[in-house]
């Protein structure tokens, strides 16, 4: 595997731990390292590297530019809330603090130029330096004029430097409207399953075999892989499950090589850990705590999600379902819902569903504040004045962000409204109150 | 590095190589300069002309150097200030300013970098100014002689000279114009840009100070010519120290050229895009695989990188997606063939997505809600998907309209690729109606 790095101009010895330190990404730094070329030659003045989340983008550049002990600044762009800090950042890894010093308060990209030009005409590389960007995509939001300045760096500032963008995004996305200096791309491949397999099994506790751990692994990504292949996600998902995973085998019910027992063990907790770790409803340090106390009252059923604890006044929560029929009902059919003798309706006509798609599926719509009340009054079982009360509960629905109001506020007199809960958060709301909403909803009649 | 070699003794393989990288590199890399400009020889001659008798003779011009990204303007432009001076009373008098769009974003950053290259920071000193003209003719005037009979010739160079044009009120260009139209001192002024209407950005008192020559740059080589380019690109000049390497080298570059799948490979490169730029990437990345176990370039080299440069990275991308992701495209893919385009949302995706698991009956793919908007919010962080209206922060986010930025092929395509894709999805994706 090793083989792989070869580059003349570098220590044998060093590619060798470079090797070592990058598991199944042999063929990407190789590729990186050949573009490179040896310490002194010029290089591609930007080189665009893209793929998904943790597929070692970054990794390998930190590892190929520190164990080669090449020039290098590494800025990640999340961190740049100014141009001022990028510049500072890369004045100060290639010249050292003096030059980082030099910049004006609110420097500009000529400013920066021109200090760079200065500082390399005084010490010119003896090697290519490098500014690995991270997070690149964040470069299109700030100045316009920075994404096609970076790229032709090399240019502009006359000295062997390389600019590599790193992003999960394509390049197509980036590019200007006046065009710019096409960086040369290079895609970093997601990993394989067993590349997966392979990287997540090092991670192995010393006080358990290969085998098992590696079972382990082979039950994690059966379940998640078909959702996330997130590498760093799937790490701590790992490391945050094992020890329920050794559970039976501390208390000696099974042996470590009954994968069966094992997985009908773990499998249910697992698809828990999806349903709450991978969503971060829970931190890892609820979870853990979650773990122990399932173990003393086992059984107790507990809805994890939190939006099912929510607290509501009475009155609220009819307020709610009020608006939640208001926003998913055609406002054609409330006299069918909510008038005792509505008189001979057209079973027919009233069914007709010429729209095609339900209101479920287009969400929910405005409607004005008398329709609320009106509804309001006829699903609440007792009678209710229209107090000061009620209008405050309506604004402190809009201010829990269960209402939101879309008229815009000078229109004091009518205001309009929505709805914006789930299905799944009404339910839960009408069963506290007795209250069966499926049946007046329109879209399940 | 460089060591001549006086006698002809065959170096070893590994400094031939790393010669090889060196002279290569710069010139694919570092835009060396060619000796004489290919295919440019004409504007080369003109430009040299115009810009001679303002360094000579003190005459005042203006020019814009107009052509596609990649296609030479700026070589062009460096090799006639090569040639021009390498004459010793250009390279005494002619003083040069040199301005680019991108970096000089206002007025005020160009007229400090100007007084900076022209070194007359400490003349101008804490002297303030009551407009730009003044400022700009106060530099201009000390610029000249002693003698104050003649001034040095000045040549600005304005580089991205499009972005100059959105400065407030064109400042900077209406004073260079019109001195140069005035015979206030001897300046020459060349815009270099990639847009054809960039006279239309000018206002109408900055286009009429204008002196509307332009040099076009606009070449259109034919396929043998580009090829011969490609080969004097990779091939070896007389002056490399090992004869006998250089003429294996070049031999191999030329038996490269006359390959027939090589050249399809180039052709197709050619039939998309003609400039130098993209050129260059190619034979970069061939030349990056050009080491001492492989001491020429093979065909199988040039069709891989030029593979490189062909793929199309969405696809790739999508390589990268999970099942549950991959499902949501397909099942946006549905969407968009029956309704034609119409933007949707995760409730419309979720619920194309139920209808083909009931079909299936089989529960391998039943997820909850939220992981399901989790994988949504990943594909719209990957800018598969983008929101139609991005102000509406009030919608839920289950109901806000997305449209797909992918193509249907592409999708298709990706399908095919993906590795241990699912017969159902497969046959779910084929399937003309959801």
């Amino acid at each position: 595997m090793s083989a792989l790095l070869q580059q003349p101009g570098y220590e044998e010895e060093r590619l060798q731990t470079v090797s070592k330190k990058l598991p199944c990404r042999e063929v990407q730094a190789g590729m990186l390292l050949s573009l490179m070329g040896q310490p002194h030659q010029y290089s591609y003045p930007s080189i665009f590297i893209y793929g998904h989340q943790s597929s070692g983008k970054s990794h390998v550049l930190n590892v190929l530019l520190k164990e080669l002990e090449l020039p290098h600044a590494t800025v990640s762009f999340v961190e740049c809330v100014s141009v001022a800090l990028l510049f500072e950042q890369v004045l100060l890894s290639f010249f050292g603090c003096d030059a980082a010093s030099l910049l004006p308060r609110s420097p500009s990209l000529s400013d920066f130029v021109r200090i760079y030009r200065q500082q390399s005409s005084q010490s010119p590389a003896k090697q290519t330096r490098y500014i690995v960007m991270e997070k690149a995509e964040l470069l299109r939001d700030s100045d316009a004029n920075l994404l096609p300045a970076l790229l032709r760096l090399q240019e502009l500032v006359e000295d062997n430097v390389t600019v590599i963008l790193l992003s999960e995004i394509v390049w197509d996305r980036f590019r200007p409207n006046t065009g710019c200096f096409e960086p040369l791309l290079l895609h970093f491949p997601d990993y394989s399953k067993g590349e997966l397999q392979h990287i997540l099994a090092q991670d192995r506790n010393p006080s358990y075999s290969d085998e098992f751990y590696s079972a382990y692994i082979n039950i994690l990504l059966g379940v998640f892989y078909s959702v996330c292949r997130d590498l760093r996600e799937l790490r701590h998902l790992a490391a945050l499950n094992f020890s329920k995973f050794c559970e039976p085998l501390a208390e000696g019910k099974v042996k470590e090589t009954d994968t069966h027992k094992l997985w009908r063990n773990i499998e249910p907790h697992l698809k828990k850990a999806m349903q709450t770790v991978y969503l971060r409803e829970v931190s890892s340090l609820q979870w853990e705590q979650m773990q122990q106390m399932e173990e003393k009252e086992n059984g107790a059923v507990r809805g994890l999600s939190a939006h099912t604890h929510v607290e509501l006044p009475y009155y609220s929560k009819f307020l709610l379902i009020a608006a939640y029929l208001a926003s998913f009902n055609p406002a054609r059919t409330d006299k069918r819902f909510f008038v005792k003798h509505h008189g001979k309706i057209k079973k027919t006509n009233f069914l007709k569903k010429n729209e095609k798609t339900s209101n479920h599926l287009l969400g929910p719509k405005p409607f004005p504040l008398d329709r609320l009340l009106a509804i309001f009054y006829s699903v609440v079982d007792s009678r209710v004045a229209p107090t000061a009360s009620i209008f405050s509960q309506i604004s402190s629905l809009v201010t829990l962000q269960l209402l939101t109001q879309v008229s815009h506020g000078d229109q004091i007199d009518a205001p309009k409204y929505k709805c914006a809960v789930s299905m799944d958060f009404i339910c839960a709301i009408s069963r506290t109150v007795n209250f069966e909403i499926i049946k007046y909803l329109y879209d399940f009649l | 590095m460089s060591k001549r070699k006086v006698n002809d003794a065959p170096l070893p393989v590994g400094t031939c190589i790393s010669e090889v990288q060196d002279i290569l590199r710069k010139r694919l890399c570092h835009q060396q300069l060619p000796d004489t400009p290919e295919g440019v020889q004409a504007q080369h001659k003109h430009l040299l002309e115009l810009l001679k008798r303002t360094a000579i003779h003190g005459e005042s011009n203006s020019v814009l150097i107009v052509g596609p990204r990649g296609s030479g303007k700026t070589m062009l432009l460096k090799c006639v200030l090569r040639d021009l001076l390498e004459e010793k009373e250009v390279e005494r008098n002619l003083l040069q300013v040199h301005l680019n769009g991108l970096l000089q974003t206002d007025d005020r950053i160009a007229l400090q970098e100007m007084t900076r290259q022209l070194h007359l920071e400490n003349v101008v000193g804490d002297k303030v100014f009551g407009s730009f003209a003044e400022n700009l003719s106060f530099l201009l005037e000390a610029l000249k002689k002693g003698d104050r009979s003649s001034s040095r010739p000045v040549l600005f160079v304005l580089d991205e000279f499009d972005l100059f044009a959105h400065h407030k009120n064109q400042t900077l260009l209406y004073n260079l114009f019109d001195v140069s139209q005035s015979a206030q001192a001897p300046v020459a002024v060349v815009g270099v840009t990639c847009r054809l209407d960039v006279l239309e950005l000018l206002e109408k008192r900055v286009k009429s100070r204008f002196s509307h020559r332009q040099i076009h740059l606009l070449s259109n080589p034919t396929f043998s010519q580009y090829l011969e380019r490609v080969q004097t690109q990779l091939s070896l000049q007389d002056d490399f120290p090992d004869k006998t390497f250089a003429q294996d080298w070049n031999a191999s570059v030329k038996t490269l050229c006359e390959d027939k799948s090589v050249e399809d490979a180039l052709q197709r490169h050619y039939n998309s895009s003609k400039n130098f730029r993209s050129n260059h990437m190619l034979l970069m990345l061939c030349l990056s695989r050009v080491s001492v176990a492989n001491p020429a370039i093979k065909p199988a080299d040039l069709l891989e990188a030029s593979k490189m440069c062909l793929i199309d990275a969405q696809a790739n991308m999508l390589h990268g997606l999970s099942i549950l992701e991959l499902c949501l495209i397909i099942a946006m893919k549905h969407l968009n063939d029956v309704y034609e385009g119409e933007p949707f949302n995760l409730q419309m995706v979720h619920n194309e997505f139920k209808k083909f698991l009931q079909r299936k009956s089989n529960s391998m793919y039943n997820f909850e809600q939220p992981v399901i908007m989790k994988a949504f919010e990943h594909l719209q962080q990957l800018e598969m998907i983008r929101p139609v209206d991005s102000s509406s922060v009030k919608t839920q986010r289950e109901y806000q309209l997305m449209r797909l930025m992918l193509d249907n092929t592409q999708v298709m395509e990706a399908l095919q690729k993906y590795p241990q894709c699912p017969t159902d999805i497969k046959q779910w994706a084929m399937s003309a109606y959801g």
